[in-house]
């Protein structure tokens, strides 16, 4: 089963926290992979929070089409990290040629455009780059977005570790959200797309678990917006009805909880908001999902969220600081992290239960 | 020796020989009485016995009239296999045998210049059906439990009416950030996924109409199950439409209009909302024929309901006067949503054909949002009577078309808009929630069956071509009849009880098929569940094939 995990911090982190988040559940996971998504950078890209940033894994030839491709469209770098990579004997890592992190201007045209259209001009651009660099896997494309970063590689989260440079902390390379997971897919053949957390648009989510709903949830979303593809894992639903109900509808937060698992009619019958309740459950209903899972969301204003499914079947814990909160499957998790933080204080989530973080670690739960 | 006449018709043209065994029967003449086809007669034989009176054998020979049943060899008639004459006989002295030798529909067309005409179901040899061919397959195992059917609590509602898709919701967000309605969404009522098929008041005897319509009042009210029940198109008796049990009946109106007088004239009486309004436009088991009761079954207070003389009642195939689906159905649509002031949903029943994608897809598309349901019927249903010819052969399966009808949703995100509802021959084998939970996942959002609800009172019918007299009048268990000495035959209690504890079986049956796959609502849409044991029924389905 998967592992997940999720920091979120007053003051900038480094990596190397959530690979020690991640290694600590070991046993639970099958080690084939570690991915992460930070969003609120620090480092080297703090003072480029308002500009996109390329995150890119890819071979020579990828590059030059990617940067071409961006160049051509009028974006314009104004920063590039390439993270020293130390390519030892023995490390367990299928690595591409070029992990590539840009930070781009926007094309001229737009500087005065609003928010929404540059939002929708990044999504377009990402979905043209990765499927100009889809055929013979010339590269990977896994965000294209302000003030957020992806990574991720197959192989031993450790290795993958060591090759990135990321056990030692440092200051260059940080955030103040970081979401991570420590395996590859086992549902479809390994595709690096596939590991999860996932990002479209400044929304990320992961998950632990199985989506029975899968078929029902990828035959609707494929029709609901051009930015619902790939679908190379199950839990990928999960983000794009997140992105649906949150961005798409403009529902508040509160009410994907409604959508992914609602309420038994039985339920729903007594509550004052049923009107809203039943058609949500009507209109969405293919949105639902019925399997075991523990999801992890991270929405564009940083707000950091997690919910499990109407049965509880898949564990998460919720450990905090006066400056950082962590969630984890495990709660060996969450003691690697923060060990002498006051543990009766943890959160355990229940199957009808939210848990967001805003930006000054305020708590809040709610009862769906 | 008598001229042998070979037109004459004897025992062999017909589909049913009877057995009998003069030396068992006791003359009580419970066959004969019991018999309503008349397909047994009394008869006087003149029979030769041998016999010796003396010490020694001295055979002399006696000639003496015997009297004996014997079967009646008219193609009016004949034997329906039902079986009741065997049922009756205290010394299993009589029964119904197949004679597959059966000239039957020749004799018949030939002597009675006629279509055959019958009640029921196709009868043509069957194949294994589709439905036999494909299993539940997706198992949940260890990353993804199985549900425990007895304790897990299960979602089972189906919706009925038009469903909006979620752009659309009338929602607002309040200051406090909460969802508000802010406008009208058409009415759904979530019901069972199992609605008693529409069989009308007059196809069905009144006692059977009566049981069946306590039955949903039981699985409502004590059995916790929203079933509902359609009323077929020949009105509803004027006491229900006033009683607060009319929420649980869906009003059918066909092309005949049958009984739709004397709803409307109810309306202001009415204390509640009937639970729907069903459009027929066609049927499954003999499309394009229309409805068809025959005058022997148009009873006295058949004829108060709907409203008509004694006469062979024919509602034409199709709604004179509606001609595209755009404009003529839009506007009855409109006028139904109207009359019940758009509180009560409605849904339209077509028979599964060639075109019904295509009425789906026109429907789908409709900009007012009005169609509460499309409501597809296959070959393989049918309680009514129509033409031997149409039952047998035409229509469609039900299984593909309405796996059709939902990829064609899929392929325009229009899913669950208008819900899907699905019947034909669905409980044919006897296991109503196999076929339900199949159709489920591969789209339908419920199904309907009448056929196995007369199976359930007691009608003896089967798929072999036994009884299906539904037509005549003479139905031997008092379902499809209005004579009063049949239908007295029926125990309208027990009927009931039967029903519900169908239901109730096949409740627990439907949750035993959710549980391995870790549903707790119901799987719409969820073909990767099954699988197809023949290669080109998975290829036809979009699903998996397994061998
Ligand atoms: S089987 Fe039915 S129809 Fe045939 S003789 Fe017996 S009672 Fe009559
Ligand atoms: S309903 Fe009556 S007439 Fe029709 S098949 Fe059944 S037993 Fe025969």
């Amino acid at each position: 089963m998967c592992r997940i995990g999720a920091i979120k911090s007053l003051n900038y982190v480094h990596p190397s926290q959530a690979l020690l988040l991640m290694q600590s559940q070991q046993k639970g996971h099958d080690n084939s992979g570690f991915a992460m998504v930070m969003h609120d950078l620090g480092g080297i890209f703090e003072g480029y929070k308002h500009l996109p940033t390329l995150s890119l894994a890819c071979t020579d030839e990828g590059l030059k089409i990617a940067e071409d491709m961006l160049h051509a469209a009028g974006f314009q770098r104004v920063l590039q990290w390439v993270p020293d990579t130390s390519q030892q004997p023995g490390l367990d890592i299928i690595a591409m040629p070029n992990y590539v992190f840009e930070t781009f201007d926007y094309p001229k045209h737009y500087k005065k455009a609003e928010a929404k259209e540059k939002e929708d001009l990044l999504l377009d651009m990402r979905l043209k780059l990765r499927k100009a660099l889809e055929k013979d896997e010339l590269g990977f494309v896994y965000s294209f977005w302000p003030d957020v970063l992806t990574l991720k590689e197959i192989g031993d989260p450790k290795d993958i570790g060591t090759y990135f440079n990321l056990w030692e902390p440092d200051t260059k390379f940080t955030a103040k959200v970081i979401t991570a997971q420590c395996r590859q897919n086992t549902n479809y053949d390994i595709v690096r797309y596939a590991a999860h957390p996932f990002f479209l648009q400044g929304y990320t989510a992961l998950a632990n678990g199985e989506n029975t709903f899968y078929l029902k949830n990828v035959e609707y979303q494929r029709k609901l917006h051009r930015g619902y593809i790939g679908f190379e894992s199950d839990s990928q639903c999960f983000l794009y009805t997140l992105h649906y109900v949150h961005r798409e509808l403009g529902w508040p937060l509160s009410y994907f909880k409604h959508v992914i698992t609602p309420l038994p009619f039985e339920e729903i019958g007594k509550r004052e908001d049923q009107a809203s309740l039943l058609a949500i459950r009507q209109s969405l209903a293919h949105l639902e999902i019925n399997g075991p899972n523990t999801i992890i969301g991270v929405l564009p204003d940083n707000t950091l969220f997690t919910c499990c499914d109407a049965k509880k079947l898949r564990p998460v814990v919720i450990g905090r600081s006066a400056e950082m909160v962590v969630f984890s499957s495990e709660v060996c998790g969450v003691n690697e992290i923060l060990p002498d933080r006051d543990w009766e204080t943890d959160i355990y989530p229940h199957e009808r239960e939210v848990v967001a973080i805003d930006s000054s670690l305020e708590v809040h739960r709610w009862k769906q | 020796m008598e001229t042998m006449k070979v037109n004459d018709i004897t025992a062999n043209d017909l589909p049913w020989k009877i057995r009998y065994d003069a030396s068992r029967c006791t003359l009580c003449g419970s066959c004969v009485a019991a018999c309503s086809f008349r397909a047994i007669i009394p008869k006087v034989e003149r029979r030769r016995m041998v016999f010796s009176e003396g010490d020694f054998p001295e055979p002399k020979q006696r000639f003496s009239a015997v009297p004996v049943i014997r079967q009646a060899h008219s193609i009016k008639n004949y034997c329906r296999g039902c079986g009741i004459c065997e049922k009756v006989c205290p010394n299993d002295a009589i029964g119904p045998v197949r004679n597959v030798d059966s000239r039957h529909p020749i004799v018949t067309r030939c002597l009675g210049g006629d279509s055959i005409k019958r009640g029921g179901r196709k009868n043509l040899e069957g194949t294994t059906r589709t439905l036999d061919r494909l299993r539940v397959g997706r198992i949940s195992q260890m990353t993804d439990p199985s549900l425990d059917a007895q304790r897990h609590t299960f979602d089972m509602l189906a919706p009925f009416g038009r469903i909006l898709p979620s752009r659309k919701l009338p929602l607002g967000v309040s200051p406090e950030g909460l969802l508000q309605a802010d406008g009208q969404t058409p009415p759904v009522h979530w019901i069972y996924p199992v609605i008693i098929g529409d069989m009308s008041i007059g196809a069905l005897s009144w006692r059977m109409w009566e049981a069946v319509a306590m039955a949903v009042a039981y699985l409502n009210e004590e059995c916790g199950l929203p079933v509902r029940m359609c009323s077929g198109e020949g009105g509803v008796p004027v006491k229900l439409l006033k009683s607060k049990y009319l929420k649980y009946m869906i009003l059918q109106i066909a092309s005949g209009h049958f009984g739709w007088n004397r709803i409307a004239k109810a309306m202001p009486h009415m204390i509640e909302d009937p639970a729907g309004v069903l459009i027929k436009i066609g049927q499954g088991a003999k499309p394009g024929d229309g409805g068809l009761l025959m005058a022997q079954k148009v009873a006295e207070h058949i004829q108060a309901i709907r409203g008509v003389p004694k006469a062979d009642l024919l509602s034409p195939p199709n709604h004179q006067g509606l001609y595209s689906i755009e404009e003529s159905v839009q506007k009855m649509f409109l006028s139904f949503n109207a009359a019940f002031k758009f509180r009560v949903p409605v849904a339209i029943k077509v028979a599964a054909s060639a075109t019904s994608v295509s009425v789906f897809n026109n429907l789908v598309r409709d900009p007012y949002n009005i169609v509460g349901g499309f409501f597809v019927d296959g070959i393989d249903g049918g309680t009514g009577a129509a033409h031997e010819v149409s039952l047998d052969h035409t229509g469609h399966p039900i299984v593909s078309k309405l796996r059709d009808c939902y990829l064609a949703a899929v392929n325009q995100g229009r899913q669950g808009q208008i819900p899907l509802w699905a019947a034909g021959g669905l409980g044919k084998t006897g296991d109503l929630a196999a076929d339900a939970f199949k159709m489920i996942c591969l789209g339908a959002n419920g199904v309907f069956t009448g056929k196995l609800i007369l199976q359930m009172a007691g009608c003896v019918g089967n798929e072999m071509g036994r009884c299906n007299a539904c037509n005549t009048g003479l139905c031997p268990v008092g379902i499809t009849t209005q004579e009063p000495a049949l239908v007295h035959r029926f125990d309208v209690d027990r009927a009931a009880q039967n029903i519900v504890n169908y239901f109730l079986a096949m409740d627990q049956e439907l949750k035993k098929l959710m549980a391995p796959i870790g549903n707790s609502s119901l799987p719409v849409g969820r073909a990767d569940a099954l699988v197809a044991t023949d290669r080109a029924v998975a290829e036809r389905l979009q699903i998996q094939y397994v061998c």
